[in-house]
């Protein structure tokens, strides 16, 4: 395609700039792993447990090893000869490359086998035979507690977290994680409170469904290892597997295309470090690429149950509110500590309460792992919350708005952690989003069997923290530029906004800059693609890094006695004689951060608040529950957009995706921990039918200091408010209060009777 | 087992040899290095294996790779230059991560040649078998009519 000119003086930020690879993507031509084939490659397919929890007892690999075309079958044995402790995850070295001894969860893998045809492969795979010894088994999280089922007999925290030192060695429990605040004196005060409410909410396990599933190739030498896999985290991936294998990291290379979506499910090791010593034993290059049903037993989002208490004054001001939150983790513990606490520490709300306590836990149980799904933790938390905060508004008889105006959570006021609220446009996201629905017009509230409700949410979320993003910034001898940086485009459109800063800085069009993809051969560390950080992050690196590379362009004007408008291509041929030479500019971005103290405080827990709010108004039918959303409203703060396009359609992507999980979606299991609905077929995801009638999309005004031109991040705000505003407009229009996800018209019509 | 197989690639004549189990996706994918068409969820549900065959839009993973000995193949990436509905769905910014795009734009095509002035409701029902978990369908429904506006022209 055609590419705009170089230099310009438009502004870049702040344009809708079509995504850098849109024609590469509407002619089918994007690369993802997916695409990718090696020569001699083989391909594996995973054998998986059939029960929950057992002791292996024996696999039987011979009927599958003797099918024809069959190159090997590799189970932990063939493992631990490579890689003696063969244990894996951000939080715990927890997670066994194939099942070791145990298995904890239906559909972990205990087995590979390996072909050059991929359909032998299969077909072998299902001859496989295991012979388990059953294990009592936990799948709620809130039994997990204190059952007598124990997933890990030994728990094996990382080292990468200080607060989690204490569970080394630990053995008897389930929980991976507590997370402890205390602000105040919550007991006391809610003794003082004038009335006291107290509800329980509870969150089902569900599936991120990446159209891509997941996908890895590693190919190998005696002494090098390449892995092409589509991951969010290639800078983990690099440093995890060089930790399991006692290898340097530059001798292991990881390189990301396109990502066909991610949402969370792409992050950390997945089945990095499985093709890389199946490669390492082979000594041929070896392709996973797990089909839409083995997602499901990879990675989910935590099912979640929420106990929340809050004390009320006589003047409708919330005085205290104690939270209790239980994470439900699955078999391995991933990221969820971190959700547990960098996501529970904002579970009293965006509100302005004295005296606070959280008992935030992360449990282990035997379903699939959980981990990082669009939000963090925080849509499960806001769905309590605010549906606690309109039942207890109803209950006062306040308006639902106005008591949530009288206890918002302004700038320069402590937040539970007692950090100073700062750029976080809490209250203009509530009234937009107020006014957006028409909040103090009439509203008609349907007749005869379709009623009509409205209702509205606002939550917030801390950016993880605290995490670096580097980057590099080189402009070319012909005035060209190439920006590197290891931030994975799944999407969300990082490539062109990181095109479109590098080009604010150095005065050229986004469109003619190419931002190299990840390949931790070339491009720098970066912590990871996740969290909405990466705007926010690698957009200061970027930043930087750009303005270095200006600062030398300058340097070399100076020192060549070129007039300040020289154009670049002049500098170059002065100072080499021809076209030739570069510039390169690096840039470094980690934000300060003070680690909570004991009782779970500290005055800097994040580098910037995203905000995000909905207004939902519904039809319920009273013959059968069904619930239509005929509009849906979602406003976020997200600083100064960089990509007003993007911007809007990551907030109605977030908003839709969450429509799923509030009102379709939920992982089923069977009493013996069998998951029953693993496929598209009957695990239904939003399609265009089922989208609202009516949608608005907006940031407010708003602007993030310390961002890059006043940006933050925005991939999960547009989730945060979906599901509890859904569930209060249902309850507006026919008095129903359901306290669980998803909304179903049988949830609805059991209640209605 | 593999037997030759006779057809038209997106205006070409191809042969290939065909392995009875083999569906189309992986015809196009293995002997023609093609991979606008994708399997995802493997069970005709997503669309994004959405590939023509004889004018009629098929999920490439469940059709047989052998059944087009002798038909007319369209894929994605059928015309050089991109057509009125890929331009729309750049203006429209209708996708995001791009993975189901290529069947969304195949299964568009197919709406407009049938209805060349399909409102809403029309199009949220000609495409509901395409799935998009980025969810850019009010985009999807923005390029769709502004693809219908380019090709009256």
């Amino acid at each position: 395609m055609k590419r705009a000119a170089q230099s310009t003086e438009t502004p870049q930020v702040g344009r809708s700039v079509p995504r850098l690879e849109s024609w590469l993507k509407v002619t089918g031509r994007a690369e993802y792993v997916h695409n990718l084939r090696l020569p001699g490659m083989l391909y594996g397919k995973i054998f998986r447990s059939s029960v929950a929890h057992g002791r292996i007892k024996r696999i039987d690999a011979s009927a599958a090893q003797a099918v024809a075309g069959v190159y090997r079958v590799i189970t932990s044995k063939d493992i631990c000869e490579v890689i003696p402790e063969p244990y894996y995850g951000p939080a715990f070295h927890d997670q066994p490359i194939l099942a070791i001894d145990k298995v904890r969860y239906v559909g972990e893998p205990v087995a590979v086998v390996l072909a050059a045809d991929p359909h032998v492969a299969e077909e072998a795979s299902h001859l496989v035979a295991a012979e388990y010894e059953e294990l009592p088994a936990v799948y709620d999280e809130v039994e997990a507690m204190s059952s007598k089922a124990i997933v890990h007999e030994t728990l094996k925290p990382a080292g990468t977290f200080p607060d989690l030192k204490h569970f080394k060695g630990r053995t008897n429990t389930n929980i991976a994680l507590d997370f402890h605040l205390r602000r105040g004196a919550a007991a006391a005060a809610m003794k003082r409170a004038e009335r006291v409410f107290e509800h329980r909410f509870r969150t089902q396990q569900v599936m991120h469904t990446p159209l891509e599933p997941l996908v890895s190739v590693a190919e190998s030498t005696e002494s090098s290892l390449t892995i092409h896999t589509a991951s969010q985290s290639p800078s983990f991936v690099r440093s995890e597997v060089a930790r399991l294998l006692g290898w340097p990291e530059n001798r292991v290379r990881v390189r990301v295309p396109f990502i066909g979506g991610g949402f969370g499910a792409k992050l950390y090791i997945k089945l990095e470090a499985l093709v890389a010593v199946l490669s390492l034993i082979t000594r041929r290059p070896v392709k996973i690429s797990l089909s839409m049903e083995e997602q499901f037993f990879t990675l989910t989002k935590h099912a979640s149950t929420f106990r929340i208490r809050s004390g009320v004054a006589a003047d409708g001001r919330v005085v205290a509110r104690e939270c209790e939150v239980w994470w439900n983790g699955g078999a391995y513990a991933d990221i969820g500590p971190r959700i547990t606490q960098k996501s529970g520490f904002t579970a009293p709300g965006p509100y302005d309460i004295e005296h606070v306590a959280i008992d935030s836990y992360a449990l282990y149980t035997n379903l699939p792992p959980a981990g990082a799904l669009r939000g963090f933790g925080i849509p499960q938390l806001v769905w309590a919350y605010e549906s606690h905060t309109d039942m207890v508004a109803r209950e006062l008889g306040i308006d639902p708005v106005e008591f949530r105006r009288r206890n918002l959570l302004r700038d320069g006021r402590p937040q539970a952690t007692g950090t100073v609220m700062r750029d976080a446009a809490i209250e203009k996201v509530l009234d937009r989003a107020a006014s957006l629905l028409e909040w103090e017009k009439p509203f008609d509230r349907g007749t005869g069997t379709i009623r009509k409700g409205r209702g509205i949410a606002v939550g917030f979320k801390a950016c993880v923290s605290p995490t670096a993003s580097l980057a590099m910034v080189a402009v070319n001898a012909d005035g060209g530029c190439t920006a590197y940086c290891s931030t994975t485009d799944m999407g969300q459109g990082s490539d062109t906004a990181m095109a479109q800063i590098a080009g604010e800085v150095l005065n050229m069009a986004a469109e003619s800059i190419t931002v190299v993809h990840s390949d931790t051969d070339v491009t720098p560390y970066d912590m990871a693609t996740l969290g909405s950080r990466s705007l926010f992050h690698m957009g200061n690196a970027v930043k930087l890094a750009a303005e270095d590379a200006l600062k030398k362009i300058n340097q070399l004007k100076s020192e060549l006695q070129l007039p300040p408008d020289a154009p670049i291509p002049d500098i170059f041929r002065k100072k080499y004689g021809m076209q030739a030479g570069s510039v390169v500019g690096a840039g470094s971005y980690i934000p300060s951060y003070k680690s909570p103290d004991a009782n779970g405080l500290t005055d800097n827990a994040t580098p910037f608040w995203m905000v995000g709010g909905s207004g939902a108004e519904v039809e319920v039918d009273t013959e059968t529950g069904r619930v239509r959303v005929t509009r849906l409203v979602n406003v976020a703060d997200v600083g100064t957009p960089i990509n007003p396009r993007i911007v809007e359609t990551q907030l109605s992507g977030a908003a839709i995706m969450q429509l799923g999980f509030t009102l379709l979606e939920k992982m089923e299991f069977d009493a013996r921990g069998q998951l029953r609905n693993a496929s598209l077929a009957e695990y239904k995801i939003p399609g265009l039918l089922d989208i609202p009638e009516s949608m608005a999309n907006e940031a407010v005004v708003a602007e993030q200091k310390t961002g890059p031109y006043g940006a933050k991040g925005v991939g999960e705000t547009g989730t945060f408010g979906v599901s509890p505003a859904i569930a209060n407009a249902v309850h507006d229009a026919v008095g129903v209060r359901i306290t669980s996800l998803p909304l179903t018209a049988e949830s609805i019509w059991e209640k209605l009777k | 087992m593999r037997r030759e197989i006779h057809f038209r690639l997106n205006g070409e004549a191809v042969s290939a040899q065909v392995a009875p189990h083999e569906n189309l996706v992986e015809v196009l994918q293995e002997n023609f290095g093609l991979y606008g068409a994708r399997e995802s969820c493997g069970q005709g549900l997503c669309g994004c294996c959405t590939v023509l065959v004889n004018g009629r839009a098929v999920s490439g993973c469940l059709y047989l790779g052998c059944l087009v000995d002798g038909a007319e193949i369209l894929t994605v990436e059928n015309n050089p230059e991109p057509d009125a509905v890929q331009q729309a769905f750049v203006e429209a910014g209708a996708f995001q991560c791009g993975f189901c795009t290529p069947g969304f734009v195949l299964m568009t095509r197919q709406l407009l040649d049938e209805h060349p002035d399909p409102d809403d409701d029309a199009i949220k029902h000609y495409l509901s078998g395409n799935l998009c978990r980025c969810a850019a369908y009010p985009e999807i429904i923005e390029a769709v009519k502004l693809a219908a506006r380019k090709r009256k022209g």
